[in-house]
């Protein structure tokens, strides 16, 4: 099949950006939709033009680098699928497909479809973690977790970090990350200790990147692609508002 | 064959303690020099990669008080390749009370790896398996659970225990977020930098030791020079040598070659293991291959259709007309047989015209008997993630259609040589996970890499590097102006700009598409004396026309992703042209290396112990130079060295 592309274009995090438009030819249902901007690279290479940046790397929906809003949803039109995941047999023959990066005051662009993420491990490094040095831990089996606790940590620890939440939010929020990896934590027994700790310094952070708040419209989960559901920005609330009388006056 | 490579001395394993098996370990650690948390702050160490093994050593030398630096190409550590390992991680917990034991980890593995590791070497690993477990355990790595509370394991090709610790399909990813997780809080402690978008281009040594790397920050184009005392590799393997394989695009040889060619030994580099349940290829457009976990094989049969040229619907072919190849030929492994037998066992069929779907390049993988004995909701909880990426993917559900399933390139048990202590034979330059070639051998069982890269990073190096960083600070007086530092820098500035003035007409990507055929053709599944032969010639001429026809565009100073793409692919020739002769070089069948030269009256694969019970390690002789082998002798005393069979 053969597409029209508009894709956003900006050579650096100061220049001015714009869309342009590419027509890409013999495309096949079974390419992926970057297997298909390596086709327009490959042309516009040849053809001594600049090739279009964007991020990528697993191609298995597992790592979370690849980020496009195409028509105007991240990650594009699938349900529960990363761009890398995304096949062309979605799309129709003669269609104009509009490529464009995230967009979040937190995520500035880099380049053409790349945009900068690393407040999401600021946000991590804040207390996104259980404090286990190595060598001190105890025997696996001798902290029990129900099952059902464990399969809600792992639920909310399928996030892949990848931003869409951010990108699709209007708010430009990271509660859903947010709340991901505070369910995660707060659902098992070994991150109890610091659980107050870690809502209160991972929500400060958060608020100092420049993310936006979370008033509950759910674009988020709508184009997460691990399926974080909305209800774990509901236990990111719950967590915050205990913290926050047992810890007046205390920082991290 | 002497005019491919040239003989060096042998080699040996200075750091093995030796004595009884079972202590070598402790033996070394006490045996080491130690450095007062109080003195640890002024050693600095560079870490190149966060994976499983750089993360975890990073996060654990931070902990103990170095100073760390960490570079990864990714836009975040929590990218790094090891996240997409799915099926699991195995540790000789005996959780299952089956008879496994370290002892038997030991065992599985060396014969696994078809008796090409050391044996000091996994030992050690399998002891510090069973720690992994705690310690992931400890972070909130989310793994399987029963409903009494304790861990779920699950059986992984080539083992007759079930000793694998699993997450659901996203093992690899929650290992990585809890080492990655750890990395963070080093971050906010002030013991590691991270940064991130930088690629290591070259590595720099001063007076005959690693002292520094010189990066690339991808964003910007600038070269920096980073100076520490002592440096670690994390990087990972090099199987995108091949184009098509189950490693991220980015996965590169960069670092290592960069290395090897600054001294370090490139050991076994034609150690490639192949994975047999991957996603068929659809078409010349492919970039990559999909894996679907091994873990697979615990419930689905592998079949084909008996009769050569059977393009019916699966459905519509009778039990009577299929053959279970596997369970036919290995009743006692059947389906779970480990990777290279059952690789093997797949190409031989569809050489045979069995092959089905539109390729016939493929092989079924039926799950219609566990759906029918489980219950679909129970195949849903334990591979739903699985089933709906091959759906994506394929387009077919496999719920109601058997999946088709080829053998792909995956896992690289070659890399950098290194000694017990895990440094190579530059001084100062230590090496791990996947980045050495030291645990797996010949061939690597399911559930093993994430595992060693765990132990490397978490318990391993954390345990040797203090020995070396104790005797050996770096010199005063040297800093970013010192000779060795200018002329790595110098070396890095000239190779750029020779990239970016080829300008020619071919793309990067279509060089990189013919080199991996080349390797797929000569030097994968199967090989022989003439084809290496061949492809050694294929790929001399192909670098040659790459550096004077390859397109690459743009200019070094802005995020330029040709440029970087163009730098890997030239490394991936020089190394491909190694993977040869060193494939030339063993004319015996191990592990996932078969020779045609080189097998049994039945058809499976024949080592030589005689001749080849060595590790070849490769010395960089100079450019357009025949490499030097250097053998170390490979010594089993604890385990009997005898024909690998899973009949």
């Amino acid at each position: 099949m053969n597409i029209t592309l508009r894709i956003w274009r900006q050579a650096d995090a100061e220049a001015a950006g714009a869309m342009t438009t590419y027509e890409v030819h013999g495309i096949s249902g079974d390419m992926s939709f970057l297997e298909m901007l390596d086709v327009l690279n490959e042309e516009l290479a040849l053809a001594g033009g600049d090739p279009v940046a964007f991020d990528h790397d697993c191609r298995e929906g597992i790592c979370g680098t690849c980020s496009l809003v195409i028509n105007g949803i991240a990650h594009g039109p699938e349900a529960l699928t990363t761009t890398c995941q995304l096949y062309m047999r979605h799309f129709k023959d003669g269609q104009v497909i509009d490529i464009e990066p995230w967009r979040a005051t937190a995520f500035p662009v880099l380049r053409d479809l790349i945009v900068d993420r690393s407040a999401l491990d600021r946000i991590i490094a804040a207390g996104g973690y259980i404090s286990a040095p190595t060598g001190a831990a105890p025997e696996a089996h001798s902290v029990p977790v129900p099952k059902k606790n464990a399969e809600r940590a792992f639920d909310a620890a399928a996030c892949i970090g990848c931003g869409a939440c951010v990108a699709a939010c209007p708010n430009g929020s990271a509660s859903l990350f947010l709340g991901a990896k505070i369910t995660h934590l707060g659902s098992l027994p070994q991150g109890q200790p610091e659980r107050d700790s870690r809502v209160l310094a991972m929500v400060e952070q958060h608020d100092a990147e420049g993310f936006g708040g979370c008033s509950q419209i759910g674009e988020c989960t709508a184009v997460c692609p691990a399926g974080i559901p909305l209800d774990m920005i509901s236990q990111l609330n719950h967590d915050v508002l205990a913290a926050l009388p047992r810890n007046k006056g205390h920082g991290h | 064959m002497s005019e491919y490579y040239a003989q060096g001395d042998a080699l040996f394993d200075a750091k093995d303690p030796g004595g009884p098996i079972e202590e070598r370990w402790d033996k070394r650690r006490f045996e080491a020099k130690l450095i007062s948390p109080a003195n640890r702050r002024k050693r600095s160490v560079i870490v190149i990669g966060t994976g499983l093994a750089g993360g975890s050593a990073a996060a654990t030398l931070g902990e103990a008080g170095y100073r760390i630096k960490v570079f990864c190409y990714q836009d975040s550590a929590r990218r790094a390749h090891s996240i997409a390992a799915q099926g699991g991680i195995n540790a000789a917990k005996d959780y299952r009370n089956d008879g496994d034991s370290i002892r038997r980890l030991f065992y599985d593995t060396v014969k696994g790896g078809d008796y090409r590791s050391r044996e000091s070497n996994v030992y050690r690993l399998a002891q510090a398996s069973v720690s992994i477990i705690d310690q992931a355990v400890a972070q909130g790595v989310p793994f399987a659970r029963e409903y009494g509370g304790l861990l779920d394991t699950r059986s992984f090709g080539g083992v007759q225990v079930s000793r694998t610790f699993y997450a659901r399909g996203q093992t690899g990813q929650q290992l990585l977020l809890g080492a990655y997780q750890a990395l963070e809080r080093q971050v906010a402690a002030g013991t590691v930098e991270v940064n991130t978008r930088h690629e290591m281009l070259e590595l720099i040594v001063v007076d005959g030791k690693a002292r520094g790397v010189v990066v690339r920050d991808m964003v910007t184009g600038a070269f920096e020079t980073h100076l520490a005392d002592a440096v670690v590799l994390a990087t990972g393997g090099y199987g995108n040598a091949y184009y098509l394989s189950t490693n991220a695009m980015g996965c590169n040889v960069s670092a290592t070659w960069r290395a090897h060619r600054k001294g370090a030994y490139f050991a076994n580099p034609c150690y490639t293991q192949i994975h047999p349940t991957c996603i068929p290829v659809s078409g010349d457009h492919q970039s990559k291959l999909t894996l679907m976990s091994e873990s697979l094989r615990n419930d689905g049969r592998i079949w084909v259709p008996v009769a050569a040229g059977d393009t019916r619907d699966p459905a519509q072919i009778p039990e009577a007309e299929r053959d279970y190849y596997l369970e036919r030929a290995y009743p006692a492994f059947g389906n779970l047989v480990p990777r290279d037998v059952a690789s093997r066992a797949a190409k031989q069929q569809c050489d045979a015209g069995r092959g089905v779907g539109p390729t016939g390049l493929g092989v079924y993988l039926d799950f219609g008997d566990a759906i029918e004995r489980l219950g679909r909701a129970e195949i849903e909880e334990k591979y739903g993630n699985l089933f709906d990426m091959y759906a994506k993917i394929t387009d077919e559900d496999p719920y109601t259609t058997p999946m088709r399933i080829f053998p792909a390139i995956h896992y690289t048990m070659g890399g950098l040589w290194v000694d017990y202590d895990l440094q190579s034979t530059i001084p100062g330059l230590f090496v791990i996970g996947e980045a050495n070639f030291s645990d797996h051998g010949a061939n690597r069982l399911g559930a093993s890499a994430l595992m060693q890269g765990l132990a490397d990073g978490y318990f391993v190096l954390p345990g040797t590097i203090g020995d070396y960083l104790a005797s050996n600070q770096m010199p005063a007086g040297v800093d970013d102006t010192h000779p060795a530092v200018l002329e790595a820098l110098a070396s890095v500035r000239e190779r750029t700009r020779r990239l970016l003035q080829i300008n020619g007409n071919r793309t990067v990507d279509s060089f990189h598409r013919e080199l991996g055929s080349i390797l797929w053709e000569y030097c994968g599944m199967e090989r022989n004396a003439e084809g290496l032969t061949v492809a050694i010639g294929l790929i001399r001429k192909l670098r040659e026309s790459f550096w004077s026809h390859a397109k690459v565009t743009g200019i070094n100073e802005e995020l330029n992703q040709s440029l970087e793409r163009a730098g890997r692919v030239a490394d991936f020739f020089e190394l491909a042209e190694l993977m040869c002769i060193d494939a030339l070089h063993r004319g015996e069948s191990c592990g996932a290396h078969f020779r045609t030269e080189s097998q049994t009256a039945e058809g499976e694969a024949l080592r030589r112990d005689q001749e080849y019970s060595h590790v070849a390690a490769w010395e960089f002789a100079g450019e357009g130079m025949p490499p030097l082998l250097h053998r170390e002798q490979l010594d089993f005393e604890y385990i009997k060295v005898q024909q690998r069979s899973y009949k």
